[in-house]
This record gives structure tokens, C-alpha cells and sequence, in this order.
């Protein structure tokens, strides 16, 4: 009995790997095991080679592992480009006679799913089914979740077409019973646990419509979009408006626009969308109009990876935006950080009247795992603007009024009986254009110092996992919250702990000079080939990074490859 | 009632004497008093540029943005609060040049605002660059050689991308133009209000005698129909001797609110927010 195992559908884009990986997905999430997705995919729309890779533990998984134990080669190019990553006493499957594939490797069993598709259901079109069936088999799952799991993903379909996918799978659940020992991959179930099977965007779409977003705009890009198409799912029944911009310029614009008047907006890009955006995010700083918008990263500079992940947009993403103004950026770790951040995004982004950008990446955006049921007690709305109710006792509105916390009241129009003015030039109190040296410095302080003071004080903690103990302590931001967690778990001796920030700016300064104390080598883990994380460690700390471990090849970093790396590190005492 | 005096803000005002901009900002608040619509429900969207800075000298709600995009704030504001009437007072370089794709996509998006364009074919506030309207052939100290690009028609564009409401005014002929105001704002849909204004300071051609000797309206002729795409398109294109003000071009089609719903929920704005149950999106991960 294995208590995990790491599985792996390859092929062209097109031949529907993500839908094996979300059936089988579900198919485990019901026998009560944990689960990690990820996905693997060029930016086409048919051929090249794409991947999804699924974990199934009995413990919860948080990131990818290179060693895989069974892969399913739907083509004949995914055979060769994926033997590397099979795992000892790994199995590569794959169907000899449909994609040509002659080699002899010791780990290649031919399983003619193509041929069960056609049995079951007369066309090729059903091979996802019977590779799930297999897969299904060869771990002795019970069938009734894979049947469960079919009908759940084509709930839309015909109750023949559900029925052909569920024979497709039996044939290949059968034939996997058959022709597979059971002693070498059948996983231990349980019950179920009631999670939830999300990924990033997911989480953040579900996040703003928790907290009251009702408007949001985006130019579609990769790989923040999904985050518009779920928001959009929803939009009728929650009344939201979601409005398809001409270009992220216009998208930033648009919300700034809503949020003047009175509404919680959003938006979502990526880098080079978000490079657009500077220009309103030194808006919304300077009108003091609270927005969220959302940088999900890929590899950059200028179009990249559109499809793949990064961590580059660190440096950018914190002083994006010309001139000085108060800003926050979140960076969470996982679903649950993103889910909950976002929420906190709107109230902080209200409450202070600031941009309050969450910067998330390919990864954490597609990477799907099953997490457990949110409370929404902690995911509450907390309102800072001046209600309908309390604006009839408005009198004598300054939209700009200096006070000693250095925030205005924020008032609606025509909530209020004044008029309000909002203006991107240097302004009055009143919101009208000034030259004046004495209100530009209270403005710029007001802008600035007190606002960044306020929210420093409400930082979120970085998260911290046997700092204790380490002689060796990780530090990441974002999407390496998982990998660092399961890489700190697996190295032996428990001399390696981590700490996480989901807060990037204000950025933590003194938690993390309290975390990092000591005499302990300290190594930034970054998607990116600049080391940015160390340099703001650097500079805002005084503390000097013993290393980095850098991926930037626009892949994720997965447990084996993090586990190797820090032990190449520590054991070399390379400083 | 509203009075003009409803209107008056004591900002104030930093135009050269003579600019054309003033007639404007006269017609407009005339026509604000006519539509009896208190200034607390009003927004006056800008961006950058002598008319951007007309929405401090009126007092009406205002949000004075980034040089071209006033567009994009201007219709998020009437999506998110329908109740509220918003126009847009920007200028030839500002909605036709830094906001051209702006305009563009705010003609197909419809929401119910009034853009007025203060076009006085030059860039006054960066001292006398050609801007998308300038004559071909005017010098500048940027085109000491005389303009080469051809004027942008900015009119034809919006007839042709589906405006529903198409006008020009002219910025000495305040009762008209104040007029010309008040069908925009009240024309459901998108609006266009071109408004010719000489620039005192940096335009030496397209002078207060040079439209004077030019303009005409359309609508004193009972046989012009505006709802006539093709004569409309046609009396657009009309530059040089003769030209055209007065409500070009007008039809009736389905706005942004009507086609999203938005007409028939209550304003965004007024939404109840403190506690939304997903527990049935939750579900679906299940």
C-alpha cells in the first residue's frame, strides 16, 4: 500500500490531459485522499506537449514532485520527453499501437486505451475516460468514485454521452485490475473530509465576491483570466457587472471610476498588463480612490512564457506607479492565503484609500488542492466608507481633509448633499489644483508617511515553520509557500525551517529581522534570476542572505529539486 | 428649481482672457440649469488639458484624472450608479490623441454620458503642439515644416462606430450650444459634443473671425434629418468654407444599462455587501 503517489497525463494540447487530471482529481478527493494538481501547458491552442500532474496523499500535498510514478503518454513525444521524471519502480503507460512508440524501456507497460475508447463508446474521443478507468485501476481506487467523478464533470453533456465515458473508464479499470498487481500502487482511502478542490484564481474571484466587488474589468491575459471568467460565472446572481476593457489602461481607469463612485472593483493582469496599469495606480495613490488589482506573473521581460510562471515582477510590483504614494501587495502561499487576503484586500484598500495589488503567479493561479471549508466569520466586509445613512449629516465636505491619521472621510456622490472633487493634480483640501509648497508637503506626507504607517501596523505575520530548531531557514514569498513547507518536512534531521511572507509591502521589516536572528544561514527561495526577496531583505533589514535558490525557467519549483538543492547548499556549507 | 448660481464654484479660474473655453463653461452650466438636476447628482469627468480643468470651475461632483482616460472613469461611474448624469468635458489631444482607443470603445461600450470635446486644434497647456485636429500645413515649433498628418475626423468616426448622438457647437454661440447640451445629455446613449474654441494663445488660423466667417447650423434647414445615416456621414465630412454645427447625427438604440440589466437592478452603488453567502458557489469545489 502507498501512502502517496505522484501521477502524470501527458500529451498534445487538445487531447484533454486536464480533464483526466480533474476527474481522477475528484475521483480521490471522494476515497478521502489529499490532493495536488498542477498544470503544465505551452501557450497553443492544439499540438506541442502539455502535462497536468496530480498528487494523491493520505497527508495534505502542497506542490509538484519531479519523480513520478505512473505517467500516461497520450502521445508519442510525451513518452520520450517525460522517461526522465519516472520515478524508481515507476511505470510510464502508454498505448504501442495508436502512437507508433517502439522503444523498449523497463518501465513502459502498452495499454491499448484507444482501443477500449472505441469499444465503449465507437471513437478516440473517449481515451481520457479509459486512461482515467486505468488509473483508477492501478491504484485499486473504488469505481464508484471514478463513476461519480465522470458524472460530475459532464453534468452538461448527454446521459449518453456521461454513460459511453463511464463504459470507457470500467474498460480500463478492468483491464488495470487485470494486468496490475494490486500490491504496487493501490493507495490507502479513507473517508471523506469534505474539502474543497481549488486553486488560486478560484480562490481570489470567490474572495471579491465575498467581499462585495461589483464591478471588475480586465483585458484578458494569461494566466489571470480565469480569475474575470469565474467572477463572471457568478455575476448575474451576485450582481456584479464584469466589463471586458479595450486595454488594462482603460481597465484600471474603469475601476478607479467605480470605486469613486462608491462601488468595491477589481481588476487582474499580468506583468505586462500591469505595466500598463502603472499609470492608473499612481492615480488611484494620488485621488486616494481605494481599487484591488491583481498581478498573476508570468515569465517576463515583454511577453515571456505567457503560459508559464514567475516570481519577477517582485521589484516592479512594489514601486510600480510614478511618484510616491502609500500602496499594500499581498503575496499568498496557497488558495486559503489568496481566498482570505483578498477579502482583507477590499477592506484595507477602503479603509485606507489605496491600491492594495496581490501579486500571485501562474502557479498558484492553476495549481488546484483540496483545502479545507472556509470560515467566512474571518472573511467579513468591514466598511470605512461614509454610509447613505450617516452622509445626510454631512456638512462642509473636504475630500482631501487633513487629519491627525492622515485619512479623509471617504463620502459617496450624491449620497452626500456637497459635491465631491477628486484630482490627479496636486490639491486642496476642497480637491482643487494648488501650486502651494505648504498643502503639497501635508498632501505628500498624508499620501505617504501616515498612510504607510497605518498600514504597517496591520502587516500580516509572515508565516514561520521550525525556525526554532534550523540551522538553516528558507525565506519566500508567494507561490513557494508549499514547496518550502513539503522541502522543509522532507529533509532529514529537521535542521531546515522556512518562513513565508503573504505581505510583500509595507514590507515586514521587523518581523522578519525578529524571524531571522541568529546565527543561521539564511536562503531566499525565488522564482526569479535576480534574487529580489534577498535584495529587499537586504535592504531593509540590514540582513545579508547567506544564498538564493533560483528557478527561472519558468517552471515551478517542485519538492525534489528544492530537497536537493538546500541539501547540496547545507551540506557543502557553501555561504 | 436649479439656479445658475446652484453651479457657481469659487475656484478660481486660471484660462487665458478670451479663450474660448469660457463660452463653454457658461453654455454648459446653462444647460445644467435647465435640465433641473441638482449638482450633488452630477460628475464631470476630465483628464488632462485646458477643458480638463473645467469641472473645478463649476461645482458638480468631479473626478479630474489622467491625461486621455477620463473616458474609462467617466463610464464606470454611470454603470455603477445610473442615477447619476455624467459628462465628460475633455479636449482634441486628450480624447481624440491620448484617449483615442478610449473613444473608440466607449462609442461601442454606449453607457448614457455626454462627452464634450473643447476642440481648438492645437495643444494649448504644452504651448502650441499640433494636435490630432491641427490643419495640415500649420506651423509649430515641433512642425516648423507645417503639420504632414492629416486631421483626425473625429465626427465620421463617431457616426461610423455607431454613435448614437453626434453634434458640434461652437463656443461663441452660447444658446445654441447650451441647447445642443441639453439633447446630448438627454439622449440615452452615448453623446458626442465637438465644440469649436478658439485658442487665443497658441492657434493663429482657426481664429474667432475664422469660424465665425464658417459655421452654420444644420438644423435651422427643416429639410436636414439627422437620423439619416448617410447624410449625416456626409454633413460630417463637411471642412473648409462651410461648417456644419447643430445636432448632426441622431438615433435611438439600445444603451449599455438596457443591455446588461443594469436598468432594471438598483444602482451598484446601493448594493448590500456585508455579508454575502457563496455557500452555493462553495458548493461547486466541493
Amino acid at each position: 500500500m502507498r501512502d502517496e503517489l505522484t501521477i502524470k497525463i501527458a500529451g498534445d494540447a487538445g487531447q484533454g490531459m486536464q480533464t483526466v487530471s480533474t476527474v481522477l482529481a475528484k475521483a480521490f478527493k471522494k476515497a478521502g485522499l489529499h490532493i495536488f494538481v498542477n498544470q503544465d501547458f505551452m501557450s497553443r491552442i492544439r499540438g506541442g506537449n502539455n502535462f497536468s500532474q496530480l498528487r494523491v496523499a493520505a497527508k495534505p500535498v502542497f506542490a509538484p514532485r519531479e519523480r513520478t510514478d505512473i505517467i500516461v503518454s497520450l502521445d508519442k513525444e510525451s513518452a520520450s520527453l517525460h522517461s526522465a521524471s519516472v520515478a524508481n519502480e515507476g511505470i510510464m503507460i502508454l498505448d504501442r499501437q495508436k502512437t507508433g512508440i517502439t522503444g523498449n524501456e523497463p518501465s513502459y507497460f502498452d495499454v491499448p486505451f484507444y482501443d477500449m475508447a472505441k469499444k465503449a463508446g465507437g471513437s478516440e474521443l473517449y481515451a481520457n475516460s479509459a486512461a482515467s478507468g486505468i488509473l483508477a485501476g492501478i491504484t485499486r481506487l473504488d469505481f464508484r468514485h471514478v463513476e461519480e467523478a465522470l458524472k460530475e464533470t459532464f453534468g452538461d453533456k448527454s446521459a449518453d454521452v456521461i454513460k459511453i465515458n463511464i463504459d470507457a473508464a470500467r474498460l480500463g479499470y478492468d483491464f488495470a485490475k487485470d494486468n496490475f498487481k494490486p500490491d504496487m500502487f493501490a493507495i490507502k482511502e479513507s473517508g471523506p473530509n469534505g474539502n474543497l478542490l481549488m486553486n488560486g484564481n478560484d480562490a481570489i474571484a470567490l474572495g471579491a465576491i465575498r467581499a462585495g466587488c461589483k464591478f471588475y474589468s480586465a483585458y484578458p491575459m494569461s494566466p489571470s483570466t480565469s480569475i474575470m471568467e469565474n467572477i463572471s460565472r457568478y455575476a448575474k446572481d451576485f450582481g456584479i457587472i464584469v466589463e471586458q476593457a479595450e486595454d488594462e489602461i482603460a481597465a484600471i481607469n474603469m475601476i478607479i471610476g467605480a470605486s469613486f463612485a462608491g462601488v468595491r472593483s477589481m481588476c487582474a493582469t499580468s506583468g505586462g498588463g500591469f505595466a500598463l496599469m502603472a499609470e492608473g495606480l499612481s492615480l488611484a495613490g494620488m485621488l486616494e480612490t481605494p481599487i484591488v488589482a491583481v498581478d498573476a506573473q508570468r515569465p517576463a521581460p515583454a511577453t515571456g512564457f505567457p503560459t508559464r510562471t514567475e516570481q519577477a515582477d517582485l521589484d516592479f510590483i512594489i514601486h510600480a506607479g510614478h511618484g510616491e504614494f502609500a500602496r499594500a501587495v499581498f503575496a499568498p502561499g496557497t488558495a486559503e492565503q489568496a481566498f482570505y487576503l483578498t477579502v482583507k484586500a477590499f477592506n484595507l484598500a477602503e479603509k485606507f484609500q489605496v491600491p492594495v495589488i496581490i501579486l500571485t503567479d501562474q502557479h498558484l493561479a492553476d495549481s488546484s488542492r483540496d483545502i479545507g471549508a472556509f470560515d467566512l466569520g474571518n472573511a467579513r466586509v468591514e466598511r470605512h466608507i461614509i454610509s447613505k445613512e450617516d452622509s445626510k449629516k454631512v456638512a462642509g465636505y473636504k475630500r482631501y481633509q487633513i487629519t491627525k491619521t492622515g485619512i479623509s472621510p471617504m463620502a459617496v456622490p450624491s449620497w452626500i448633499d456637497d459635491v465631491i472633487y477628486a484630482d490627479s493634480d496636486e490639491h486642496t483640501e476642497e480637491g482643487h489644483i494648488t501650486e502651494d509648497a505648504h498643502i503639497r508637503v501635508s498632501m505628500v506626507e498624508k499620501r505617504l508617511y501616515k498612510k504607510m504607517e497605518l498600514l504597517s501596523q496591520e502587516i500580516e505575520e509572515p508565516a514561520r515553520f521550525n525556525i526554532e530548531s534550523a540551522d538553516t531557514i528558507l525565506v519566500g514569498f508567494g507561490s513557494t509557500y508549499g514547496v518550502m513547507k513539503e522541502a522543509c518536512d522532507a529533509i532529514p534531521r529537521g535542521k531546515t525551517g522556512f518562513v513565508h511572507l503573504s505581505q510583500v509591502w509595507p514590507f515586514p521589516s521587523r518581523q522578519l529581522a525578529a524571524l531571522l536572528k541568529g546565527n543561521k544561514k539564511i536562503l531566499t527561495v525565488e522564482n526569479n534570476a535576480g534574487a529580489q526577496l534577498a535584495g529587499l531583505i537586504r535592504r531593509f533589514t540590514g540582513i545579508e542572505a547567506d544564498g538564493s535558490i533560483l528557478k527561472y525557467d519558468g517552471r515551478p519549483f517542485d519538492v525534489d529539486f528544492l530537497v536537493e538543492r538546500v541539501s547540496e547548499v547545507t551540506s557543502h556549507g557553501r555561504r | 428649481m436649479a439656479d445658475v448660481k446652484d453651479f457657481m464654484s469659487n475656484d478660481p479660474i486660471a484660462w487665458c482672457p478670451g479663450c474660448g473655453d469660457y463660452g463653454i463653461l457658461n453654455a454648459l452650466k446653462a444647460a445644467l440649469v435647465k435640465l433641473g438636476r441638482k449638482p450633488k447628482d452630477i460628475v464631470i469627468a476630465s483628464g488632462i488639458g485646458q477643458a480638463a480643468k473645467l469641472p473645478h470651475y463649476i461645482k458638480c461632483n468631479c473626478i479630474n484624472g489622467l491625461h486621455g482616460r477620463s473616458l474609462s472613469y467617466a463610464a464606470a461611474v454611470k454603470i455603477v450608479n445610473r442615477e447619476l448624469t455624467v459628462i465628460v468635458t475633455t479636449g482634441d489631444g486628450d480624447c481624440y490623441g491620448e484617449g483615442g482607443n478610449h473613444f473608440i470603445h466607449n462609442i461601442r461600450r454606449n453607457t448614457d454620458i455626454t462627452v464634450i470635446v473643447h476642440n481648438n486644434q492645437i495643444y494649448g497647456l504644452t504651448k502650441g503642439q499640433a494636435s490630432p485636429t491641427t490643419d495640415e500645413g500649420y506651423v509649430t515649433k515641433v512642425q516648423p515644416q507645417g503639420v504632414i498628418l492629416e486631421p483626425i475626423r473625429a465626427l465620421e468616426m463617431a457616426i461610423a462606430l455607431g454613435a448614437g448622438f453626434v453634434g458640434r457647437g461652437y463656443s461663441a454661440n452660447m444658446e445654441h450650444l447650451s441647447w445642443l447640451i441639453v439633447e446630448a445629455i438627454n439622449h440615452k446613449g452615448f453623446s458626442l459634443v465637438e465644440v469649436l474654441q478658439p485658442c487665443v494663445s497658441f492657434n493663429k488660423k482657426n481664429t474667432h473671425e475664422w469660424y465665425s466667417k464658417r459655421v452654420y447650423k444644420v438644423n435651422d434647414d427643416p429639410a436636414y434629418d439627422p437620423g439619416n445615416f448617410a447624410a449625416a456621414f456626409q454633413k460630417a465630412s463637411e471642412w473648409g468654407d462651410r461648417i456644419p454645427t447643430g445636432i448632426i447625427y441622431r438615433t435611438e438604440k439600445p444603451s449599455y444599462g438596457e443591455k446588461s440589466g443594469l436598468d432594471k437592478m438598483p444602482p451598484l452603488v446601493d448594493s448590500k455587501i456585508d455579508d454575502i453567502d457563496i455557500t452555493s458557489i462553495l458548493k461547486e469545489y466541493a
